[in-house]
């Protein structure tokens, strides 16, 4: 069977995109970098008939940082460059790794953050470490703008909160709290030229020893990354030591829900769950100590 | 549907006309016969296909050609100048970083990439920063021997 031919549109402005979007209807897709939405159609899982490309409108690939605000990372920023983006690396180094463990170069210097977030891979790397951070999406559509934590917008695999001709323009992470410290840590079976088969992201804040604030979530383990309250619980107004994180990475693999497929099967994620977890809470426990 | 396409590729203009679901490797290849650039997977994964564009190594497999619009585009065509190898070439054959060359296009775009970059690379970078590109034949050391002479030589 042959390729979808399809049309492409690259407006200059987000409303027109939006038009574009609400126009043409059935088998229209958003495109940042393409490499998801490119490979999908190979796969001919998708067929479009119409391609909006985001990359010509001005202003959406911006990463800007407001001191006591947060940080926004703009719909077509390339992966590559918030790995390397100063200011990323120095405040929100958990976000800067993700990304820069994402693919590799030729993938990040076409790749984008939001992209990842939007194609909803339960093994998305970007994923855990801005749900962690408490990131909220910035979304337009007809209806106008509307603004998502991160945590409600996945559904399922490939399957988001986005209703039709809704664009993400960007990720909003606040600014971390001090005493707080955030860790992404992801594993693959083949080395690191595949998706993730495991990861894990943890925010936590402290309060004197004790965790006063924490979100643990776990990626490649279910049908959407996974938040972990019972392990938080283990650990909320707890002061952490190792016997302590052992428990919570054993409750973690509890409570993920992981499969068995081409990536691991499932008894070697429930294990490397509980690794990941334990040495995230730890990583993240010291980030916050020095951080103070 | 076909629509105008303007792109430089090694520093020369070109006015094309071309259908929107077309890729730039088909582009290159195909349109204007610069065949030095590989075609593998067409998924991403093995880089044959990889080349510079405004600076930044590419899988050209995975751009639509309209999306190079008003870009600059260097494929390995670009990289030999008056007929003498470009350094990167000249390490490649020197420590037999090739054996049936399929990957090797590639394989030195993203070295050229990566030393743009970093003129400087350690042996691990090195090995992260190449690994969009896979090779068959070589086990990847006499590559990575290849580019760490490139560094050693100063200039590139
Ligand atoms: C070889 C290879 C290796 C990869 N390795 C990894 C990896 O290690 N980890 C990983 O997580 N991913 C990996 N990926 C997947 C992919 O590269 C990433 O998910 C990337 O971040 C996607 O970004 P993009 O801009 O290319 O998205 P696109 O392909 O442009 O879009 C992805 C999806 O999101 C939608 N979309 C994009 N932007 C928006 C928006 N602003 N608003 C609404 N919808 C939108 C599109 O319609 C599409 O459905 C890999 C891909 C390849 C080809
Ligand atoms: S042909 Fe483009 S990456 Fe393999
Ligand atoms: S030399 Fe044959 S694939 Fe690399």
């Amino acid at each position: 069977m042959t390729l979808s031919r399809f049309d492409l549109f690259s407006p200059e402005r987000l409303d027109e995109a939006v038009a574009l979007l609400k126009e043409k209807g059935k088998d229209t897709f958003v495109m940042a970098g393409g490499t998801d939405l490119l490979i999908k159609r190979r796969h001919q899982v998708i067929h479009p008939r119409t391609i909006v490309s985001l990359k010509k409108i001005s202003g959406l690939n911006r990463i800007s940082f407001r001191s006591g605000k947060g940080l926004t990372i703009g719909a077509t920023a390339l992966l590559g460059d918030v790995a390397r983006h100063r200011t990323v690396l120095r405040i929100y180094p958990a976000i800067a790794k993700a990304a820069g463990n994402t693919a590799n170069v030729q993938i990040r210097n076409m790749g984008t953050v939001v992209g990842n977030l939007c194609n909803a891979s339960p093994a998305a790397d970007n994923a855990p470490a801005l749900l962690a951070m408490n990131a909220a999406l910035n979304i337009v559509g007809p209806q106008g703008k509307r603004v998502l934590p991160l945590e409600d917008f996945f559904l399922g695999p490939g399957f988001t909160a986005l209703q039709p001709a809704e664009i993400v323009t960007s990720v909003f992470v606040p600014m971390p709290l001090s005493g707080s410290g955030a860790t992404y840590l992801h594993l693959s079976a083949r080395g690191r030229i595949d998706c993730s088969a495991a990861s894990t992201g943890v925010a936590l804040t402290l309060k004197g020893p004790r965790i006063d604030k924490l979100r643990i979530f776990i990626g490649a383990c279910g049908p959407t990354p996974l938040r972990m309250p019972k392990t938080e619980k283990i650990l909320i107004n707890q002061k952490l030591t190792k016997t302590l994180a052992v428990r919570a990475g054993l409750q973690a693999s509890k409570e993920s829900k992981p499969i068995s497929d081409v990536r691991a099967n499932e008894d070697y994620r429930s294990k490397m769950v509980a690794v990941l977890v334990r040495r995230a809470i730890l990583e993240a426990n010291k980030l916050a100590r020095d951080n103070k | 549907m076909k629509r105008e396409l303007n792109i430089t590729i090694n520093g020369q203009p070109y006015n094309l006309f071309v259908s929107t679901h077309r890729t730039l490797l088909e582009v290159i290849r195909d349109d204007l016969d610069l065949t030095g650039t590989k075609v593998g997977c067409e998924m991403g994964e093995c880089g044959a296909c990889t080349v510079i564009m405004d600076g930044r190594t590419v899988n050209s497999c995975l751009v639509l050609a309209h999306e190079a619009e008003g870009c600059e585009v260097q494929t390995i065509e670009d990289l030999t100048e008056d007929g003498k190898l470009h350094p990167i070439q000249e390490s490649f054959v020197e420590h037999g970083a090739i054996q049936c060359g399929f990957c090797t296009s590639g394989m030195i775009m993203s070295t050229k990439g990566l030393l743009e970059k970093n003129p400087n690379p350690g042996e691990d970078e090195i090995r992260s920063e190449m690994r969009g590109n896979l090779c068959r034949c070589t086990g990847y050391v006499k590559i990575v021997e290849a580019i760490e002479a490139v560094r050693d030589g100063g200039d590139k």
